[in-house]
């Protein structure tokens, strides 16, 4: 089985990435260039994802904003969010978990670590 | 409009496809494998500064192509302009030209064997265009090294 | 697709969103040094130099992420509002868009770059924020990875624990996993009791304990000490908590990880327990066989003791062959969607059009013959087809259009260096920079226009004192504009410096020899000697422009564009220098003439105007010499036919038809030709390629009765009639 990844961020080449490792682990991967593209994609989407990845710094809508207009939504609490961010670790720790993410994975990220974190959080081999 | 056939010759290196043609009185021939195509005469916009043998250029297709008459090239007297009068197009290296002939006659085969080198007459230098002599069907035919005929831009400045 | 690298193509596709990011950047810059402070504003330049590090840092480009982290930082500060920016932090932050633009081309083409210039730009950011930078960067190098991510196609985590990713979770559970090693099993304790904000997170502890499964064999018991009577129980309140006994090879650090996102969310202890963790004795280990036994928590099973259990049946997607991708990007269906096309392709496309348009000519003319009347279904068809085709061909000119922005950024940083290099403060003002011009003409329009621009800022401004004295701001102004007008393109440099010296400019084409003494000159004519050739020289200029470039150059530049550059000079208030170009190399408005007998083009942009000989306007000087009046000038004729080897002289030229043309050192000649027939557009062909330089000759083009004419070049023309020795015509001048 494979799990639905939706990674949102502003940078095409990081998308670029994030599609070519993600499917290379076998999920399957969206994306979407900001907040705002991100939870249109979000509401687009046939079947939640499984997990969501975002970068923190973006136009329009910042990670932020978008983590806390996704956890608004009832049906959207339980989808784990990681951030991506090139922020040192301590401090995106809090701020991640203050804006209800998940985890946090620093950019530039290593592939596998990212899909052992997606695996983590979404549940590996989980339903 | 390409000639075809090509592979025949390709699988004995030593003959080769020639097409001849008539330059005035005097039959030449080239290597089939430089032909790209045959068309009609039209007339050709005359290049200033040109050399004498350059007629000038057509319109092949979108393409500026440039015309050599072969006779003013040789030397030789050109036949009565006749609506037989045909360009050969020809391509040697990167160069694609045209070369004005009278009326193209044959398309034959040859070995290496029944070629035999041209005289070594250094005093006329149309000659140097002459790669082989041949006979076919009993008439002298002269194998043209196209290369020669196109004009280097050293050797043919004004 | 299998032979396409995919970092390869992502790498590339990065140096053209470095490329964007840049241009953004300039914008933010210029918008802030207008100040504007926005927030968004600064963060746009934030973010552009901040998703420079973030590919960069994917792709190991070092230098790069090494300057553009120093560069975010600052930037950071100025976002944070800690950090004022003032004029000379934004004009640093100019030249660090310069270095990083640099530091982009040479990461792109493998190159390295003087480091000195990086160098001096990271020492003047580090002042701007000083021990803040200092410290945080410390604390960078101590937590932060910035490795290079090594993206390869193996199956992801191999590398990792290699000895477990082959395990075979579906193997008989009653195989011993590990052969028993000497010392006792390595391994952890681990205590792990989830708070209830651990839940909110989006965390699930049975995930975690299945992560455990990667490093060993984990038994687990759960805890439920904490759990109140059932009926009180909230699934969610994190009352259960696990114990957890783990026998691995790992390193704590690497079981800690698994807990790394809940940590302050739980209680978590993790003791190390046996043996130091000991590489394992590779040949005892029977690789094909080894099997994780170790009981899965799952919902629906209480978790008790360790009682053994099945391992489930998923192996773990990390040992599994990736699974065929499915891909899917939303991201494509906003605004801005673009498709990169060679532009080979795009060449093809615009020949093809050409071609399109030659024909159409040809069929309407052939039909004009046939005797069709225009009003007829033909007639009007013909006409429909006609739009269409103009509609498709400037539509495909449009493929290769690009908005002279970029080009107009280079010259912002031209401005800077040579502001700087001569001590002047300018101000650069672009207007027009949507304005889209053909790629390969912008391409080629660089190098005469940073002449042009380095010539406002040393020649065109005055120094600050000189500026003061004059009443004017101490801030030179440079502005660049483009604008479309009537099927071409202007380009203006102008300055609001002093304008033209003219008598000194008259009195170095006097000493230079230039021209005869004591002539006397209109202003406009004084002002073209600029364009003379040999006019500039080190001797009067500063060692800015004095490259030996010289305005002769940039004309003949903007020439062989098939544009035109003129001059227009105000004493006291500045010079603007105006480029009209067409709007593509590809097609070319010219004046259709017949003479000898042939028919040619005349590019349109060479002719200063038209007229008819009358007998009264001949004049005859010397031998060979016919003059013709025009106005209050005697202007000789030459005539076309002749020049180009087609007829001898004629006997007398009433009635003939003469192009005014006025060439680079300013002396006008009239060329004859029989008739002038139409003024249109054609398409160039070039002559080169498939001849060589014929002189005279700029290129060939197929008018609409199939047949070629030759395009003039004017100039070229009348310089080689000049030197009246033979024509050397190069035929088959073959480049190799």
């Amino acid at each position: 089985m494979s799990l639905s990844i939706l990674a949102v961020d502003d940078s095409r080449t990081i998308r670029d990435m994030l599609r070519l490792a993600l499917t290379q682990a076998g999920f399957e991967a969206t994306t979407a260039e900001d907040g705002v593209d991100g939870l249109e994609t979000l509401k687009d989407m046939s079947e939640q994802p499984d997990a969501i990845i975002t970068d923190i710094n973006m136009p329009r809508m910042d990670g932020f904003g978008f983590i806390d207009a996704v956890r608004a939504q009832d049906t959207y609490q339980a989808i784990p969010i990681l951030v991506l961010s090139t922020e040192s670790a301590d401090e995106l720790k809090s701020r991640a978990r203050t804006a209800g993410a998940t985890g946090w994975i620093v950019k530039p990220f290593d592939p596998s670590k990212l899909i052992r974190a997606l695996n983590m959080v979404a549940g590996k081999g989980a339903a | 409009m390409n000639i075809p056939a090509i592979e025949d010759t390709e699988q004995d290196p030593s003959r080769q496809e020639l097409l001849s043609f008539h330059v005035g009185l005097q039959e030449y021939s080239i290597d089939i494998i430089s032909v790209r195509e045959i068309r009609s005469w039209t007339e050709a916009t005359p290049l200033p500064h040109a050399p004498p043998y350059v007629r000038g250029v057509i319109n092949l297709r979108g393409t500026v192509l440039p015309i050599i008459d072969l006779a003013k090239r040789l030397a030789i007297p050109a036949g009565e302009k006749t609506d037989r009068n045909v360009i050969v197009v020809v391509q040697s290296g990167d160069n694609t030209v045209g070369l004005l002939v009278d009326a193209v006659s044959d398309i034959f085969t040859v070995s290496d064997s029944e070629l035999q080198a041209p005289p070594d007459m250094s005093s006329d230098g149309s000659l140097k265009c002459v790669r082989a002599l041949t006979i076919y069907e009993d008439r002298m035919l002269r194998v043209l090294d196209l290369a020669a005929v196109l004009p280097q831009p050293d050797s043919e400045a004004a | 697709m299998a032979d396409i690298d995919p970092m390869a193509e992502i790498r590339a596709s990065f140096f053209i969103e470095c490329e964007e990011l840049l241009e953004s950047l300039q914008d933010g810059l210029t918008a802030m040094d207008d100040g504007d402070f926005d927030s968004e504003t600064i963060n746009v330049c934030f973010r552009a130099v901040h998703s420079i590090k973030g590919g960069a840092g994917a792709f190991g480009l070092e230098a790069l992420v090494r300057f553009a982290h120093r560069f975010e930082t600052v930037m950071d500060e100025i976002r944070n509002g800690r950090l004022e920016p003032t004029r000379d932090t934004i004009s640093l932050f100019f030249r660090g868009a310069d270095v990083l633009f640099d530091l982009v081309r040479a990461s792109r083409d493998d190159e390295s770059l003087d480091d000195a210039t990086v160098e001096l730009i990271l020492v003047d950011l580090e002042a701007l924020v000083g021990a803040r930078l200092a410290e945080e960067e410390a604390e960078e190098a101590e937590g932060a990875d910035f490795t290079p991510m090594s993206l390869s196609l193996d199956p992801i985590d191999g590398d990792d624990h290699s000895g477990f990713a082959l395990m075979d979770l579906d193997a008989p559970l009653d195989d011993p996993a590990i052969p028993p090693t000497s010392s006792a099993p390595a391994g952890f304790k681990i205590a792990f009791h989830p708070a209830a904000e651990l839940f909110a997170s989006g965390n699930e502890p049975r995930h975690m304990l299945a992560a455990l499964r990667d490093f060993g064999e984990p038994h687990i018991t759960c805890d439920l000490s904490n759990l109140p009577d059932l009926t009180g129980l909230v699934p969610e309140q994190g009352v259960v908590g696990w114990h957890i006994t783990l026998e691995t090879s790992a390193r704590k650090e690497e079981i800690a990880e698994v807990f790394e996102f809940v940590d302050g969310l739980c209680e978590l202890s993790i003791e190390a327990t046996g043996s130091a963790p000991a590489l394992p004795d590779l040949e005892s280990i029977d690789l094909e066989n080894i099997v994780i036994p170790g009981p899965r928590p799952d919902d629906d099973t209480p978790p008790q003791d360790a009682t053994p259990e099945p391992a489930p049946a998923t192996p773990p997607s990390a040992s599994s062959p990736p699974a065929p991708a499915k891909s899917k990007d939303k991201s494509t269906g906003s605004a801005k969607a673009t498709v990169r096309v060679d532009l080979d392709r795009i060449e093809r496309l615009v020949n093809l059009v050409g071609e399109l348009v030659i024909n159409q000519a040809m069929l309407s003319q052939s039909i004009t013959e046939a005797g069709v009347p225009t009003n007829s279904a033909v007639g009007s068809g013909l006409e429909e087809f006609l739009q269409l085709t103009r509609d498709i061909q400037e539509s495909v000119m449009m493929i290769r259009a690009q908005p002279v922005k970029s080009l107009f950024q280079r010259m912002s940083r031209i401005i800077r260096e040579s502001s700087a290099m001569v001590g002047k403060s300018v101000r650069f003002v672009t207007e027009g920079e949507q304005t889209e011009i053909d790629k390969t003409v912008l391409e080629r329009l660089a190098d005469p226009l940073t002449h042009m621009v380095r010539n406002a800022v040393d020649h065109g401004l005055e120094n600050t004192d000189g500026r003061l004295a004059a009443g004017k701001s101490a801030d030179g102004i440079v502005t660049l504009t483009a604008a479309h007008k009537s099927g071409r393109v202007v380009l203006e440099v102008k300055d609001d410096g002093s304008g033209i010296n003219r008598e000194r400019v008259k009195q170095i084409a006097e000493d230079k020899g230039l021209i005869p003494p004591g002539v006397q000159m209109q202003d406009q004519e004084i002002d073209n000697l600029l364009f003379l050739p040999g006019f500039s020289t080190a001797t009067e200029v500063s060692d800015l422009s004095g490259r030996g470039v010289g305005m002769d150059v940039v004309r003949s530049a903007i020439q062989a564009l098939g544009g035109r550059v003129t001059i227009t000079s105000e004493p006291g208030s500045g010079t603007t220098f105006s480029i009209s170009l067409p709007l593509t190399l590809a097609v070319l408005d010219g004046m259709v003439v017949e003479t000898g007998g042939e028919t040619l083009v005349v590019p349109l942009g060479s002719i200063a105007e038209t007229l008819t000989l009358t007998a009264a306007d001949i004049e005859q000087l010397g031998a060979d010499t016919t003059l013709v009046r025009i106005r209050e000038e005697f202007v000789p004729i030459l005539d076309l036919a002749v020049e180009l080897g087609f007829r001898t002289p004629l006997e007398g030229y009433e009635g003939r038809s003469v192009l005014l043309i006025t060439s680079e050192d300013n002396s006008r000649t009239a060329l004859v030709v029989d008739r002038i027939v139409e003024q249109r557009q054609v398409v160039i062909k070039g002559l080169q390629e498939s001849y060589g330089r014929v002189a005279g000759i700029a290129a060939a083009t197929i008018l609409g009765n199939g047949r070629i004419a030759l395009i003039l070049d004017p100039t070229d023309l009348i310089a080689s009639a000049g030197s009246s020795g033979p024509h050397s015509a190069q035929p088959f001048a073959i480049a190799g």
